[in-house]
């Protein structure tokens, strides 16, 4: 196996583009996911069933199928019937959000239902309302307990990400299978690719453990 | 101050409180013992509706709280409460715990609410604890936080469960301390509490709990001393 180094530096532009999109859609995934699963997750805690329900269907229609159909179905299906048209980027940040709002609800809802009971009652005994009790007394003790999860789901969306090459969005992985196609070589492209991707993955990880030691100190 | 009428309270098949009648006078302080398991927490939290209640009213300065009309977190205003496992805000300073609900509930303004804590950890000894996370404190420390705590909504009446029964032996003074301060000043108070030289000495009454029912009430003196009932000499002799 000889590198063709040549290609490669042709390609390095690309991949760095490529690398900005890939960074760019999760980082819009985690986002709005974090937004919308908290919702979510605050939808399906809720006591009465019959409001509950949707919010518990969702989460398991989003976790319960694989995210290349989705990405598939919103590209093809549900982006062209609101636009009339496709648009690979607008796919892949829908699916990136809605399909990692799923697993943030559960974050969500595991992260409040491990604070203590007591702590709900306590601010309640005091004349708060729900709302206020939950702001101010269980969702900041909450956060800190859902940063590891979240930093996780982070790093899989960063992963995940790389189907959005199949709906023509041109992230990292996209150019992998451009400069595939035009060179008709392997190695190159995807080796390239598997140590950025694994540059982004490490660095964060690296990133959030310094974030939990920080929070675990305090 | 506080009328309990025909309370009952059942968790689905199982019926916790019977039918509890008790009155509290302004200023009384009333201690409940019993065995454990006999409804004594479930009777405190019915009385600032932590637990929903299943029959019977409740009336709070007049106010029956049973009524899904009344406001509720405007009667726990008037009731502070006092957890046997503290319950602490800790990620929030000791002065911050203390400061939450009267900003958030009463609108008062930060500057006014840390002076009024201040003050308040000053009665409990705390004063240069302020800035400090409750996990830095030992039990009795916490509890004493925590009564301040509930203290700066300058409720009328204080609940308190079990308020010691979570402290190592050396730190349950401390808080009785607080207390009795706090029923010297004249504080409306319901204790749940196994500490019988608390009940003799600022309790004006003590009521006997069995099986979600009053088995007997009456004075600490005439209680621990002359109790008329065989459930109540049976407790007395195992606690004594
Ligand atoms: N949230 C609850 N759900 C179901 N059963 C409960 C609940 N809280 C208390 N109980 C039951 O009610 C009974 C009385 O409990 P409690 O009021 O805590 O007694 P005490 O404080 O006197 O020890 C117990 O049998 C307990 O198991
Ligand atoms: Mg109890």
């Amino acid at each position: 196996m000889d590198i063709q180094w040549n290609i490669l530096a042709e390609y390095a532009p690309f991949f760095l583009k490529g690398t900005l999109l890939t960074i760019g859609l999760s980082l819009a995934g985690i986002l709005i996911g974090t937004i919308l699963g908290l919702f979510i997750g605050l939808g399906k805690m809720m006591k009465n069933k019959w409001l509950s329900f949707p919010f518990g269907l969702y989460i398991t229609l989003f976790r319960g199928t694989p995210m290349l159909v989705q990405i598939m179905l919103i590209h093809f299906a549900v982006v062209p019937l609101f636009t009339g048209g496709t648009n690979g980027i607008a796919a892949a940040i829908l699916t990136l959000s809605l399909n990692s709002a799923a697993y943030i609800a559960e974050i969500f809802r595991a992260g409040i239902q491990s604070i203590d009971k007591g702590q709900m009652e306590a601010a309640r005994s005091l004349g708060m309302t729900h709302v206020q009790a939950m702001r101010y007394v269980i969702l900041p003790q909450a956060f800190k307990r859902m940063i590891p999860p979240l930093g996780n789901e982070f790093i899989v969306l960063i992963k995940e990400s790389s189907l959005a090459s199949l709906v023509a969005a041109p992230e990292l992985m996209y150019w992998g299978r451009a400069m595939q196609g035009q060179y008709f070589r392997v190695w190159e492209p995807y080796i390239t690719a598997a140590l950025i991707y694994l540059i982004l993955t490490l660095s964060l990880s690296y990133v959030l453990s310094r974030l939990e030691r920080r929070l675990a100190t305090e | 101050m506080i009328e309990v009428k025909n309370l009952k309270k059942s968790f689905g098949a199982n019926v916790v409180l019977k039918d509890i009648n008790v009155t509290v006078k302004p200023r009384e302080v009333v201690v409940v013992i019993g065995p454990s398991g006999s409804g004594k927490s479930t009777f405190l939290r019915c009385i600032n509706l932590l637990e929903s209640i299943t029959d019977g009213h409740v009336y709070i300065e007049g106010i029956d709280i049973t009524d899904k009309k009344s406001d509720i977190n405007k009667v726990r205003t008037e009731v502070g409460m006092v957890f046997q496992q503290f319950n602490l805000f800790p990620h929030k300073k000791v002065i911050e715990n203390i400061m939450l609900a009267p900003m958030k509930v009463r609108n008062v303004t930060a500057e006014q609410a840390r002076k009024k804590g201040l003050e308040l950890l000053r009665k409990v000894g705390l004063e240069d604890k302020a800035e400090t996370y409750p996990d830095s404190l030992s039990g009795g420390q916490k509890q004493r936080v925590a009564i301040a705590r509930a203290l700066a909504m300058e409720p009328k009446i204080m609940l308190f469960d079990e308020p010691t029964s979570a402290l190592d032996p050396e730190m349950v003074g401390e808080v009785l301390e607080v207390m009795k301060q706090l029923a010297k000043e004249g504080m409306t108070m319901v204790v749940v509490t196994h500490e019988m030289g608390f009940a003799k000495e600022v309790g004006d009454r003590v009521i006997f709990m069995d099986g979600g029912l009053i088995v007997e009430e009456n004075t600490p003196n005439q209680l621990f001393d002359d109790p008329k009932e065989s459930r109540t000499k049976a407790f007395l002799s195992k606690v004594l």
